[in-house]
């Protein structure tokens, strides 16, 4: 829907030279993927508080699962469909003049699931501490959500902005994997690739860790 | 089985501290079918989520199926079942597939979880719902799930908490008969928590009785009614007889309460009698003797709410409402 809709207002406000000389596809495109991405692992939290209401989450629990794995396992289940849909876009998108780089598009998936993980942790302890309090988990979530996709370039090329737009998208993990993403969707692999896989096996580390805490306080 | 010492669990609740669990000692021989009875509030689910490793103890020490919790929890939780309070299928999945899932998480290869779960479903009466989805069974059907997710691996130590709050009485026999079979085709050692004394009464051959996160009594369920209740005699006698059986009721009641009602000329005499349906007959023949024989009796045996009344001044009811 962004891709149809939001595209090619986007192409015809801003004018192809922001893009790189890229057509605006080949630029909007990957972004869209990431956004995907972002929705999806960050919603890991919302079916934990189903599951947490009902009894199976505590069910898991009292097995010998080990605690990483459950928070990984969750994150890769909703990674899992958007691989299928990231390859779907990018499948229908050919006709419109889209180039698919299969082998490229694949790495790229594969740093957006390492990325997942950490953000569906990051969910995950989310609604565990929001626990009963479903609201919180809802209100958290919207508020990082929205700042996080702006500042990362996803939907218009940060350069635009003011300074300290540009400033704030540094400390912003999500810019590195938009700018990694474009690149391999275009076909090259470099520096940017590099950064983006960083930003994520850092964000990953990071979930996990906050995670696996959140998890332990109580129970090991 | 099972052995704690002073374990101990205290939560802060808005900057108060509450001590749920005050130092609880038990033992628990393998084989051994116990209930933890009490009202809601009183420590049970608590004391048995720290057995399962599901929560930390503030203090204390518990070795669970040969293996500490504090040390290795993921090795008791390798050893013991836990069916918990809710239902532990996930809703979207068929049957089936939580039962292999859960055997897997056990460790158990796919064919071996598979025999197993169907192994399970017909013994539990749910083979012909093996490939629906869980939130499409009924009550009784869930619970019975859970059994069979409790089981999948056939732990020799099942822990069950509630297992039949919220179940008409004809789901909670069938589900009971199952527990039972388990306990007698394969020794396993059972500890559940229940606030239906009822349950406690019938079902386990040993009750503990927590209430405000103390052990309070620990014994088989027909020596604690005997030693703590007894049972409940109410004679009746024609009012002229009354002065002469006072003394004998007394003295058989040994220093316990006598109440005495009038009226219409027939006094009803209120006692608990220690071991009442030995002790009766000789008594009725020395009231006889005393020339004031009884016009009726009614000998009631006690019941566990009578026990906890006993221990605590409230019944379980009260109790639960505090």
């Amino acid at each position: 829907m962004f891709l149809g809709l939001f595209g090619p207002l986007l192409g015809a406000s801003v004018g192809a030279p922001a893009f790189g000389g890229q057509s605006t596809l080949q630029w909007f495109l990957p972004g869209v993927v990431v956004m995907i991405a972002l929705f999806g692992t960050s919603m890991t939290g919302s079916n934990l508080q189903y599951e947490l209401m009902t009894g199976s989450y505590e069910r898991i629990l009292a097995t010998p699962l080990s605690r990483s794995s459950l928070m990984i396992g969750r994150a890769l289940k909703e990674w899992a469909p958007l691989v299928l849909q990231g390859l779907l876009i990018a499948l229908v998108c050919i006709p419109f003049g889209f180039v698919f780089h299969p082998l490229h598009v694949l790495l790229g998936l594969v740093i957006l699931g390492i990325f997942g993980i950490g953000l569906g942790a990051l969910s995950y302890s989310l609604a565990l501490v929001s626990q009963n309090k479903e609201w919180i988990f809802w209100g958290v979530q919207q508020t990082l959500l929205f700042p996080l996709m702006i500042l990362s370039g996803i939907m218009l090329p940060i350069e635009a902005g003011p300074a300290w737009m540009k400033t704030a998208s540094l400390f912003n993990p999500l810019t590195y994997l938009v700018n990694a993403e474009r690149e391999l969707f275009a076909g090259t692999i470099g520096g940017h690739t590099l950064w983006g896989l960083v930003a994520a096996a850092v964000t990953a580390a990071v979930g996990l860790a906050v995670g696996i805490r959140t998890i332990s306080r109580d129970i090991r | 089985m099972i052995h704690t010492e002073k374990l101990t669990k205290t939560f802060q609740v808005k900057k108060e501290t509450v001590e749920a669990v005050k130092g609880v000692d038990i033992d628990v021989a393998p084989g051994e079918l116990v209930a933890f009875l009490g009202p809601n509030g009183a420590g049970k689910s608590t004391t048995l989520r720290m057995l399962t490793t599901l929560l930390r103890p503030t203090s204390g020490s518990a070795t669970v199926a040969g293996v500490d919790v504090a040390a290795d929890p993921a090795g008791v939780r390798a050893r013991i079942g836990y069916i918990g309070q809710g239902n532990g299928g996930g809703h979207s999945f068929r049957v089936i597939d939580e039962l292999v899932m859960q055997g897997r998480f056990y460790g158990m290869n796919t064919s071996d979880a598979t025999a197993r779960a169907q192994e399970l479903l017909h013994s539990l009466d749910l083979a012909d719902l093996a490939k629906r989805t869980v939130i499409k069974l009924s009550g009784g059907q869930r619970r019975r799930m859970d059994v069979a997710l409790g089981l999948m691996h056939s732990p020799r130590l099942l822990f069950l908490d509630e297992p039949s709050t919220g179940m008409d009485p004809q789901n909670r026999a069938n589900l009971w008969d199952h527990i039972m079979r388990l306990r007698q085709e394969h020794g396993t050692t059972i500890v559940l928590t229940t606030h239906y004394m009822d349950e406690a009464d019938s079902m386990s051959e040993r009750v503990i009785v927590i209430d405000h996160g103390r052990i309070i009594a620990d014994d088989t369920a027909a020596r604690l009614k005997a030693n703590l209740a007894g049972d409940l005699l109410a004679v009746e006698v024609a009012a002229e007889s009354a002065p002469g059986v006072r003394g004998l009721l007394g003295r058989a009641a040994a220093g316990g309460e006598v109440q005495e009602n009038r009226l219409d000329g027939v006094v009803t005499f209120r006692l608990r009698l220690p071991e009442g349906a030995r002790i009766a007959p000789s008594l009725l023949k020395d009231m006889n003797d005393a020339g004031a024989p009884a016009q009726s009796i009614e000998l009631k045996p006690p019941t566990l709410d009578d026990v906890f009344l006993e221990l605590t001044g409230r019944n379980l009811r009260e109790g639960a409402n505090q």
